[in-house]
Parts: C-alpha cells; structure tokens; sequence
C-alpha cells in the first residue's frame, strides 16, 4: 500500500505528459491538488489500521520493504501539506501556463523522492530517494533561469553533492563492516562490531553529510542564498519540507535508529545545537531583506530540533518531532506572506515596506500569528513544542542548553517583532498606496496553515496524549 | 598488488592532470581518461559489472556532455586564462609532488590495523542481487531518469523571447 | 581476511582520500564553472572506488557492484541538472566566470 505513495505521483507525471496537450494543462493542477490533500488525509485518517508495518507484493514479483512508524507519518503529512500548499500558491502567482505546468509535474516528482525518502528501511535506498528529491527541487529552484536563482541553484548543487559524497563514504564504511546496508542490518552489526575507529570514523562522516543537507551551523552557507532568491512557491517548499526531510529525518534516522546515542554523538548535537540556535537567531536580527530574515530564523529553529534530539529522551525526541511538524506550517506560512507581500508591492526589502496591515489586513494577522508561533508564545503550538524541548533539555541535566534556548526564544521574538513593526505596523509609505490585498488563491493557503497553527496550540492537551507521547516511543526500524 | 597499486597512483596522477590542465577541453579528456583507469581498476577487484557502466557511462556519456557544454560555451579570454593557470601552476606546484611523494610514502610505511569483517555469503550475481533484493533501487532509479528528462527539456531549451 | 587483502583496503582508502583533496580543490580554487563540476566528477569517483574496494574486501561485492551501478546512473542525472544551471547563469551573465556568482553574499 505505501509504495502507492510513491507510484502514483510518478504514474501522474507520465499520464500528464501524453500528448494531449490541453486537457492535460487543466487537470494538471487538481491531480497535484487532490494527491497531496489524499496524502495527508489518508495517513490522519488510517493510522496503524490500514498501514501496518509489513514488505509487500507489488505485481508479484518486486517485493518493495516500505515501512512507517510514527516519524514516516509525520513526515508524510507535513510533506502533503507543503505541496498542497505550494500547488496553490504556484497556480495563484504563476503568469504563464506552460511554466506551471512543468513546475507542476516536478513538485510531484519532489512529493514522491521525500514519500520514498521516509519510507524506506535501507541506508543506501535513502540516498536514492533523497537524490530524487534533490534533483528535482534543484530543477525548481533554477526553473524560471533567472539569473540570482540559478547562482543560488549551483551553489546549492556544488555542496549537495559534496555532502552526498560524504554520505556515500560512510554507507561504503558501513557495508565493509556490515555486510549489508538496511537499518537493522547495520545496527546490529555497529553495536557487535569490535573496530570502534573505523565506526567512529564513518559515523563523524555521515553526521557531517547530514548537517550539511539540513543547512545547521557551521555547514550553512547555501541556505540564506537558495531560500531567498528562489522563486517564492520554491521558497516555501524548500523551507517548509525539502530541507527537513532531506537533512534533519536523515538525522534522526542515523542517530534515533542505526547508530544509538553515544556520548560523543550527544555533544555535537548539543553544540551544533546550540551554536545554531544561537548564532541563526542573532544573524535574523539584521537581516534587511524578508527572506533572507526568514532563513535565518529557519536556521535557528532547525537548531530547537537538534537540541531536542540531542537529549536522547523520549521527551526530547517527541519535542524536535511535535516542532518539526510546527516549523512546517508557520514557516511555510511566512513564507507564503512573503510571497503575497512581494507580489502585491514588488519588494522584499523592509526599509522599503511599512504600514502594509493597514492595506492587507490577512495576510497581516496571519504573519502576527506566525510570529508569535514560532517564537513560543502561548497559547499557539510553537510555543507548546519549545516547552517540551526545555523541558527535555532540562530534565536530562543539560541546564546551559536550556538556558541557551530560552534565550534564544526571546532573541527569535526581537527579530520578528522587528520583521512586523518594519513591513506591517506604522505609517502607510506613499508609494504604497495602490497596494491591494491577495486574492483568494493566496488567502486559501495562509487561512488553512493559520488555522491549523492555532488549533494545534489550543488542542495540545489532547495532542499530548494521542499524538506527541506516543511519538516518543516509536515504534522503530 | 603492485599492478594495484600502480594503477592506483596512475589514476592520482590522471585525476591532477585533469585539475591542473590548462585548457577545459584537455580537462574533459583527461576526465575521460580518469575513468578508464578506474574501469581496469575494478575489473581488477572482481567488479566486471559495475566497471562496463563505469566506463559507457562516465566515460563516454559525461563526457560528450562535457565536451559539448565546453564547445557551446563562450570561450574566455584566452591570455586571461592562460595566465591564471601559470600562476597557479607556480604558486601551488608542490602540491601534485608533494600528494605523489606522500601517496607513495605512506603505502609502504604506515601501519594498518585489522578490520574483524563478516564472512561472505556465497558468490551472488549482481543481477539477483539488484532485482530481486533491491527493486526499490531501480524504482528510484527510474524516476529520477524522469526527473533527468525533465530538466534537460526545461533548462536545454533555447528561450525563444529573451 | 588475511592482511593482505586489508592492506589493499587501507592503501586504496589513502587514495581515496586523496583524490578527495584533489576534486576539493578543483571546486574551491577554479574559476570557471564547468571546472567546478569536474572537480564534482572526480569527487564521485573517489566515492564509487571506495564502494567497489569495500565490497571486494568483505567479499559483498555483488551488493557493492549494484549500489555503484544505482550511484553512476543517478550521478549522471545530477550532473546534466548542474551543466542544466550553468547553462542558465550563461544565458543570463553571459559568461562562466566564478567571480560573476559573488552576487548574493553567504
């Protein structure tokens, strides 16, 4: 059944490529439209009953070893989400037809490598899917060849590769001592193995691919640059699930279920942590261009999700994987404000914008809204998830870190504080006037992830107990 | 073993000339030449599988694609460039000895600890092995050749407004 | 496994290595764009040895031989997307000069 998740997108770009030109521009959208929200719903709605962990039979002789836990679902229902959320937006800001329709058939092609990505239970099937998902959003990124886009497109290509190339050294250390590349595989030999060096060795190598690919300190350097001259449905699906699945799942994954949690592995969470929690939140305070502002801030929150890691509780872990599922919506939610405010003033810089609430009421409450989320302010969901990872932090004795990522909460309400008293509080500019609020392809997507952002924080109660606790536990490779 | 290792520093050898070349049309070839020593090195190691892709593959197909994308392309200023290489060349020309010396040294000197390996099942072929044991693979190995075939269509073709 | 067969494992992981330097600094100090992407290609080389060396070493190398197999192809896909981008910067800057991509800053 879960090879369907990564079948039918691929069977959908071959169906829309038949020459049948017009019918297909039309239903492209509604095909990309309609998976993404099946996506999500199916795995709300079947949880374990209908999914069970199991390899199946596909037309009798490929037997595919798909599995889901409680990470994969999450991941699956972020990464529909997303691409629903960007289907709208591409269809609402796009001008020419043709490009949104190859646009379209790529962000399906992106939906199936991350649905492969978090599906698979073998190191090296990760890589390849993880590749599809790279590839195609590199296509992306380049797609409308403008010239920032496609520098920022090859830089992004240049360390890709780089931390692919990492990552294939540790899967070759890997099968030398394994014999084989699947999780358990390799778990079970890492932890019978008696050469510590050379396992040590190739674990160091595959977390610094993953820190690499998830755009944390001091391996950042592509992400300011890809997330802000991309185009903007790109940017947020870069930031809202491509990064997350294709960096920090991989890190969990290395660390949560193949490798253990070792002292050693424990402290460079921690520092890598904290110094991008810290530094992300300090390099957002003077940013001047929105979206520049807004890598940053995904630097630093990226950073929550490795301290929650780091603390190797099932407390720590249901904290980075609850805010992992928070950065998705209110990132992508100000990334889509961004998107609306640049295609309704034709600026990102903010000492160009200012008074714009007063011109777009929606998308200034819903960029309020995500603000205040995602610096931790009760009661919106952002808040309920920094809460469990200070807690984890603190409860596990790691007292400075908790510290470290309270403070940076306060440093991440500064510079968005900042963000909203620049481009939406004050005095309406002059040469703003004719500004006019989004259509309703834009608001549809800023309504739904609003509403979804403030009804996981006053529902956490129930949350807790159905969702987050039992994430803690997972149920494992 | 020494035809191992022979082939090895010949391949060292091929990969700097390939960096340290002047012209990029000498680099693609000497790329070229790169994997044609890496495809005898593997059928050395019982790899004849993998060696035949290696050598139809990146031999030849990357580099027609690097051929023609350096063909296409504008060439720069030829002084320019060649007085950067020169440059170059005499700022960093110890680095290629010094990498041969080093790789050649720390061959015959260096103390190499044993490894407890697992014990080998039986000789499979490798098309078991891929078929019927990773059928994901060749999933995934087909939908990013759509993926190819869609970025080639979009960023090969010649805008016809510019 | 005898020494002998580790001893291969230890000298051809020193020249993995070491053709890892070499493509590093042919993507660091080039000037030219194409340039950058052959130090790629060497970089994937260097990977795919060490794969087929450790395979041959613990005697999987029917598993090695299909992973290098799965790599060269998709490495290939990543490769014509990146000459792909570089394409565009050429349409727009007009040349492939590094110095021409210092646009947005780190």
């Amino acid at each position: 059944m879960y090879s369907l998740l990564i079948l039918v997108p691929f069977f959908i770009v071959l169906v829309l490529n038949l020459p049948f030109k017009v019918m297909t521009r039309k239903v492209a959208f509604w095909a990309c439209a309609l998976f993404s929200a099946l996506q999500v719903s199916a795995v709300l709605a079947l949880q374990g009953v209908f999914w069970g962990n199991h390899s199946e039979i596909f037309a009798g002789f490929l037997r595919f070893n798909f599995w889901i836990d409680n990470l994969t679902s999450i991941m699956l229902i972020c990464g529909g989400l997303v691409v629903f959320i960007v289907a709208l937006v591409e269809k609402y800001l796009s001008r020419d037809e043709e490009q949104t329709f190859r646009f379209l058939n790529v962000l399906l092609l992106v939906l199936a490598g991350m649905n492969g990505t978090v599906l698979v239970r073998d190191l090296f099937s990760l890589y390849v899917y993880l590749e599809i998902a790279a590839v195609s959003s590199f296509i992306l990124i380049g797609l409308n060849k403008e010239k920032d886009a496609c520098e920022a497109a090859f830089k992004y290509i240049i360390l890709s590769v780089v931390a692919t190339v990492l990552m294939l050294s540790a899967i070759a250390i890997f099968l030398m001592i394994a014999g084989d590349t699947s999780f358990a595989g390799v778990s079970q030999a890492l932890s019978a193995s008696p050469d510590k060096l050379l396992i040590a060795m190739a674990v160091g190598i595959f977390l610094c691919a993953a820190f690499i690919k998830s755009g944390v300190m001091p391996f950042h350097g592509w992400l300011p640059d890809a997330y802000s001259a991309s185009p903007a449905p790109v940017s947020v699906l870069l930031a809202g699930i491509v990064t997350k699945t294709v960096g920090v799942y991989l890190l969990i994954r290395l660390v949560y279920t193949v490798v253990g949690f070792s002292p050693a592995i424990v402290q460079i969470l921690l520092w890598v942590g904290t110094v991008s929690v810290v530094l992300g939140a300090l390099a957002a305070l003077d940013q001047k261009d929105l979206k520049r502002m807004l890598a940053y801030s995904s630097i630093s929150q990226i950073g929550y999700i490795v301290l929650g890691l780091a603390t190797g509780t099932a407390l720590g872990l249901a904290g980075a994987l609850f805010h992992i599922f928070n950065h998705t919506i209110f990132k992508s939610l100000l990334f889509v404000n961004s998107a609306a405010v640049e295609s309704a003033t034709g600026t990102r810089q903010l000492d160009k914008l200012s008074g714009l609430a007063q011109k777009m009421p929606l998308t200034g409450t819903t960029s309020v809204l995500a603000s205040l989320s995602c610096a931790g302010i009760p009661p919106l969901s952002g808040f309920w998830s920094k809460l469990i990872i200070i807690v984890a932090l603190w409860k596990a004795g790691l007292f400075g870190c908790a510290f470290v990522a309270a403070f940076a909460s306060v440093l991440t309400l500064a510079y968005f504080l900042t963000m909203q008293r620049m481009a939406f509080f004050g005095k309406l500019r002059s040469d703003l006037e004719q500004v006019k609020e989004v259509g309703f392809g834009l608001a549809l997507p800023m309504i739904i992830l609003a509403l979804v952002t403030v009804a996981a924080g006053l529902c956490f109660p129930w949350i807790l107990h159905r969702f987050t606790l039992p994430l803690g536990m997972m149920a494992g490779g | 073993m020494d035809l191992n290792l022979a082939l090895l520093l010949a391949l060292l050898a091929a990969a700097l000339w390939t960096v340290m070349t002047r012209s990029l049309l000498r680099s693609a070839i000497f790329l070229a030449l790169t994997s044609i020593i890496l495809t005898v090195l593997m059928f050395r190691l019982n790899s004849p599988l993998a060696a035949v892709f290696e050598l139809s593959v990146c031999a030849g197909l990357i580099s027609v694609l690097f051929v023609s994308t350096i063909s296409l392309a504008e060439p720069q200023s030829q002084k320019d460039v060649i007085q950067h290489m020169k440059e170059r060349m005499a700022r960093f020309w110890f680095l290629p000895v010094l990498l041969i010396v080093l790789a050649v040294v720390l061959c015959l000197k260096t103390v190499r600890p044993a490894v407890h390996l697992p014990t080998p099942e039986n000789a499979q072929d490798v098309r078991i092995v891929l078929w019927q044991l990773r059928p994901v693979d060749i999933l995934g190995q087909i939908i990013i050749l759509l993926t190819g075939a869609f970025g080639v269509v979009i960023f090969f073709k010649e805008k016809v407004k510019k | 496994m005898n020494m002998d067969v580790m001893q291969l494992f230890w000298i051809t992981g020193l020249f993995v290595l070491l053709l890892g330097v070499v493509g590093a600094y042919c993507v660091l100090m080039t000037r030219n764009l194409v340039r950058a992407l052959i130090g790629l290609e060497i970089l994937v080389k260097a990977v795919t040895l060490l794969l087929v060396v450790a395979g041959y070493v613990s005697g999987h190398e029917a598993l090695a031989q299909s992973l290098v197999i799965t790599l060269i192809v998709i490495e290939v896909v990543v490769m014509t997307v990146a000459v792909g981008v570089v394409f565009g910067i050429r349409g727009n800057t007009g040349s492939l000069d590094t110095r021409h991509i210092r646009n947005l800053k780190g």
